[in-house]
């Protein structure tokens, strides 16, 4: 895909070595999903299709978390499916920024998740873009895959993966995606309003749900903060501006 | 063996929910309103995913080891120290904090 053609230049990409180490470290909290799915009373196999074929880590865990919290494989389905609901929105982005075509688009699907999206939005040269997109998505796919084997192989001579912090490596990884996206006010707003609505949404919907909440709390900011924008109001405030003006508006 | 049929159909649903993302027209990408929707709402599922992760355990809010994975993380970022850095941070943390015995 990206490899192959210039090596040298891929080492020196800003975009390769993010994705990297975001597939080193995404990786290896597979081997928690592995232990904590067969902990849950998940076979090796069922494990492992989750890991090859759902691939997605949230909905993962949703999966097995409702299984293991005594739910039914229906509320396990519609808890995971809830939750990769904005896997469909990355796919969006992904399309738009890349434009994947034949056979490729079938591929970029199955690795659309949060981190390979986050790389590559998270680069403005469309070259980088897809490098760490690709990178990130087929180095989390692979190591993902193996580390959910280890952990579901050695999960209980592993102990709890909480004693090893992997669930703070989590909360790590998702805040130093964010973090790069933090500048100006309106991005501030933005996350502290999804936040709060998450917190607030966590005890009176099943999980999953409070991420799509704040997905809709921020569409309906992203949609009205644009149309105020039209209008000529506060345009200081909005870190898109730049974006805009390469494109001149004519609706004015 | 009926749990192996959810598990079929949750993926079978993951793959189209991703796919299906890929197949929105064009037209509507080239929208400015639906970009700028498209990067708040990115900022708000980063954001929420990081509250989830620090203080949602099922449906109940726990402050445990992972607010100081949280706080780890956030010195780290301020400190502009690299991305796994930053994730080994937060693994520390939460992993020390444990060790002595809170969360």
């Amino acid at each position: 895909m990206t490899s192959g053609s210039a090596p040298l230049k891929l080492r020196e990409s800003p975009a390769f070595k993010i994705a990297l180490s975001l597939s080193i470290a995404t990786g290896l909290y597979g081997v928690s999903f592995g232990a904590l799915s067969v902990a849950s009373g998940f076979d090796f196999w069922q494990t492992m299709v989750l890991s090859l074929l759902l691939f997605s880590g949230g909905s993962q865990f949703a999966f097995i978390g409702v299984v293991a919290g005594g739910g039914s494989g229906v509320a396990a389905m519609t808890a995971s499916a809830l939750l990769g609901l904005r896997n469909g929105i990355y796919g969006m982005q992904i399309n738009a920024m890349l434009r994947p075509g034949g056979w490729k688009r079938y591929l970029s699907a199955h690795v659309t998740i949060d981190e390979s999206t986050a790389t590559a939005s998270g680069q403005t040269d469309p070259d980088e873009q897809r490098r760490g997109f690709w990178t990130a998505g087929i180095g989390i796919f692979i190591l993902w895959n193996i580390f959910t084997a280890v952990g579901a192989l050695a999960g209980d001579a592993m102990g709890d993966p909480k004693q090893w912090g992997l669930d703070g490596a989590a909360v790590a990884a998702f805040l130093a995606l964010l973090w790069p996206r933090l500048k100006g006010r309106e991005p501030w707003a933005i996350a502290a309003a999804c936040a709060l609505a998450t917190v607030l949404a966590v005890p009176f919907v099943p999980s999953g749900v409070p991420i799509l909440v704040a997905a809709v709390v921020a569409g309906i900011i992203g949609w009205f903060s644009h149309a105020r924008m039209d209008e000529g109001l506060e345009p200081d405030v909005d870190p898109y501006a730049e974006k805009r003006q390469q494109e001149p508006r004519s609706n004015a | 063996m009926n749990l192996w049929l959810w598990i079929l159909i949750a993926c079978g649903l993951a793959y189209l929910t991703k796919l299906l993302g890929y197949f929105v027209p064009a037209k509507l990408l080239e929208s400015p309103r639906i970009m700028h929707v498209a990067g708040t709402m990115t900022i708000g599922l980063l954001a929420s995913l990081t509250v989830v992760n620090a203080v949602a355990s099922g449906q109940a809010l726990v402050l445990d080891a992972r607010i100081g994975a949280l706080a780890a993380a956030a010195l780290a970022l301020w400190l502009r120290a690299p991305f796994l850095v930053v994730v080994i941070s937060g693994a520390a943390a939460a992993a020390l904090l444990r060790l002595l015995g809170w969360g």
